[in-house]
């Protein structure tokens, strides 16, 4: 069992959690990701680490309560235990003196882009950072990520804060030379932030939360067609350069379980949205 | 016994067909006492036993057998357990027929002993009686010993190890211990409760056993030796699925046979939504590939309620690498063979779900490198199959990881980490291998074959390296 440190809501729907995880904690780097399994009957869900506390021995995640599983989680306090949590697994992402780098980041992947940008920042990369969130009450890690990024930027979809949209990026483009960008998000905003850096040939890492099962190269679910090759998320990514990845196919096989996702978290509103199981 | 009656072999019952696929229950149930007696009655006793050299472990066949036609099966059991430790599963998966059975002298004038349904029977009697922890017996000096990976290999070279004494570390990636005997190998063939029973066997003996560590991530095996680890075994078998590369094979729908056999059998997918992980199985189910495994996730889509499900093959019949007995299974309850057929092309709907499968016909060439005819394709052949779900069960290779992460393990092209035959020791001092990640996916005997003189070795090595000689 592993137990939760601290909990907390940072966004409507968006939990920051920290778990100790002594042996896990200093092996850990940004690009990283965890696997949890909240109890017997549960789902193996990879979150991407948002960071370490070396002294405490801690690993901390964030996640957005949209199914079953995650509505579930949401309700566990400080001070309980999650049966599983594993990691880290995946590669670490790409970390030295790039010169000038792009960084987005939207909704609740702010809070391991920010675990990310402060490796950046200890390489002395001058960082842009596009902080998104759907409207101005979603806004998640805005402060920290403001205080490593020597340009800041936010943006809503809904216009309510800062720029409406990802548009715009194109703009900061078109005007500065970057060296390097990373975004993470939802795989349709990889996709929007990789059709804008692809014309200036722009290396973009992107950190692909494919559907996976074990996390460990076993099942091939989150295979991902990358420079036309099938690669597996979990093993040779998470991390990939966006200029190469097939995002339409990973958006469809994103999609597969939708409709048994959907009747999961359905039946598990009807039931009060509550199954604390044995 | 007359001579007519020890030519017969004593069958033993099976679920029957109409009701168990639609069930998870074991399929084999067993020997009753009397029919273990009738049939441990029927063995020779061979002087010079040739049964126990086709065992990879060597177990003393006779002598088990002897102790079951005496009426003293927790003796059996106990002659079982000085050579293998997980008899109950071997009992239920080894290939006999093609290892000690195919060896007995009784095989020559009629059928031959049924080892492995003796070999099942004593060690669920001693399970259900009740599993006495033996003594450790601590010789010599005493080391602190890794193992990597917890299926067949790792938890034979546990136990070996922990009964001499030394202290055992056993990481496992996955939440529960066991590997492909808890992943892979369905309920019904290999009942779940059988193999947490060993582990806990293993557990009760002192192994500390630690899921949730993937080794080669969270530690490397040279930061395990600077942890103080003495040696390390690697049995982290072959667990990374291939693929065919044709159109379509990222289609939703199209499972590796690990994924597709993960979800069912490790995360319970049938039982969605009480359990969290989905998995879909349509009308009609495709698996590509002819072993066991293919068997096994043929099996499982019948019993989850697939109306029509197809085994496709590249070749014949007789050329199945899965154990005939399995084979057998599978065409009793339904399924469907595909032989000399071939997937080419997969097709999906617009919600990128897969919804049919093209396919070639073969015949059979000149022998390969196997020395099996090869398969050729019949040009213009191509036919059309309507499926909704596809497994792909060719075959594994070994996970790269810790091959990728440790420097001085030497490897061989198919990623399989180069170990001596004999001793199990790789090319890096200390590290011992064994297994599928040597061997490539083989069987759980033959893991446990490996681990068996890797326990050996190991001991050795500390002996050498704690008394200086």
């Amino acid at each position: 069992m592993f137990k939760i440190v601290s909990k907390e809501e940072i966004a409507p729907n968006i939990h920051l959690i920290e778990i100790a995880a002594p042996d896990m904690a200093p092996k850990s780097h940004p690009g990283q990701f965890v696997i949890i399994r909240i109890d017997d009957k549960g789902e193996r869900v990879p979150l991407t680490i948002a960071g370490v506390d070396l002294q405490k021995g801690t690993v901390s995640t964030a996640f957005h309560a949209v199914g079953k599983t995650t509505k579930e989680f949401a309700k566990y306090k400080a001070g309980e235990s999650i049966m599983d949590f594993s990691g880290p697994l995946g590669n670490p992402a790409e970390v030295e003196n790039f010169g000038k780098v792009l960084l987005v980041g939207a909704g609740v992947w702010c809070a391991p882009l920010h675990y990310t940008a402060t490796a950046l920042k200890k390489n002395n990369n001058k960082l842009v950072v596009v902080c998104a969130g759907r409207t101005k009450n979603d806004m998640v890690y805005e402060n920290q990520l403001k205080a490593v990024a020597d340009e800041f930027h936010v943006a809503t979809d809904d216009g309510s804060k800062g720029n409406q949209g990802l548009d715009f990026i194109a703009d900061i483009l078109k005007a500065q030379k970057f060296d390097h960008a990373i975004v993470m998000g939802p795989v349709s905003t990889l996709k929007k932030v990789v059709e804008m850096t692809k014309p200036y040939n722009l290396k973009t890492m992107v950190t692909l939360a494919s559907l996976m099962v074990d996390g460990t190269g076993m099942c091939g679910a989150c295979r991902v067609t990358v420079g036309g090759e099938m690669k597996f998320a979990c093993m040779d990514g998470p991390e990939f350069n966006g200029l190469d990845v097939d995002f339409d196919e990973l958006i469809s096989r994103q999609r597969v379980y939708l409709p048994e996702e959907r009747m999961a978290s359905m039946i598990y509103e009807k039931l009060g949205g509550s199954v604390k199981r044995g | 016994m007359d001579r007519e009656q020890r030519k017969q072999e004593t069958p033993m019952a099976k679920q029957d067909v109409v009701d168990r696929i639609h069930n998870f229950y074991e399929v084999a149930l067993g020997y009753t006492e009397e029919q273990a007696q009738r049939e441990a009655t029927r063995c020779l006793q061979c002087p010079n036993p040739r049964c126990v050299q086709g065992c990879p472990v060597n177990i003393d066949i006779p002598a088990f057998i002897k102790e079951i036609k005496e009426g003293n099966y927790r003796a059996s059991a106990a002659k079982l357990k000085e050579f293998n430790s997980l008899p109950a599963v071997c009992g239920r998966v080894c290939p006999q027929e093609n290892q000690c059975q195919e060896q007995c002298v009784l095989g020559k004038m009629g059928d031959p002993i049924s080892i492995g349904r003796l070999e099942r029977f004593a060690a669920d009697w001693e399970r259900n009686a009740g599993v006495e922890i033996p003594e450790k017996q601590v010789e010599g000096a005493t080391g602190k010993v890794a193992i990597v990976g917890s299926g067949p290999a790792g938890l034979t070279v546990a136990a070996d190890l922990i009964k001499q004494g030394h202290e055992v570390v056993m990481f496992e990636s996955l939440h529960y211990a066991g590997g492909v005997l808890m992943y892979g190998i369905p309920q019904f063939r290999l009942p779940k409760e059988i193999v947490q029973a060993e582990i806990d066997y293993i557990k009760k003996l002192g192994v500390d056993v630690k899921t949730n560590y993937t080794i080669g991530r969270i530690f490397t095996i040279d930061e395990l030796f600077a942890d103080g680890y003495d040696a390390i075994f690697i049995g982290s078998g072959a667990g990374l699925p291939n693929f065919m590369g044709i159109e379509g094979e990222n289609l939703g729908g199209v499972y590796s046979a690990n994924e597709y056999l993960i979800r069912i059998n490790l995360m319970k997918g049938y039982l969605f939504p009480e359990y969290d992980t989905p998995i879909r199985i349509g009308k009609n189910v495709a698996v590509i590939g002819g072993g066991n495994v293919a068997m096994d996730a043929a099996r499982c889509s019948l019993r989850l309620g697939a109306e029509k499900v197809y085994i496709v093959y590249r070749r014949a019949r007789e050329q199945l690498p899965a154990r005939e007995e399995e084979a057998e299974n599978a065409e009793e309850e339904g399924i469907i063979f595909n032989l000399l057929t071939n997937p080419v092309k997969f097709t999906g709907d617009e919600s990128g779900w897969v919804n049919g499968m093209e396919c070639i016909k073969m015949e059979l060439g000149e022998p390969d490198a196997s020395g099996r005819r090869r398969p050729v394709a019949i040009e213009g052949s191509n036919f059309m199959m309507d499926v909704d779900t596809v497994v792909i069960a060719i075959g594994q290779t070994p996970n790269p990881l810790i091959q990728r992460t440790t420097d001085g393990l030497e490897t061989t092209k198919w990623g399989t980490i180069v170990a001596d035959d004999e001793t199990a020791a790789t090319s890096k001092e200390g590290v011992y291998a064994g297994g599928d990640v040597v061997s490539g996916a083989a069987t759980v005997i033959s893991a446990m074959g490996a681990g068996r003189k890797a326990a050996k070795s190991i001991h050795e090595y500390i002996q050498k390296k704690k008394t200086g000689q």
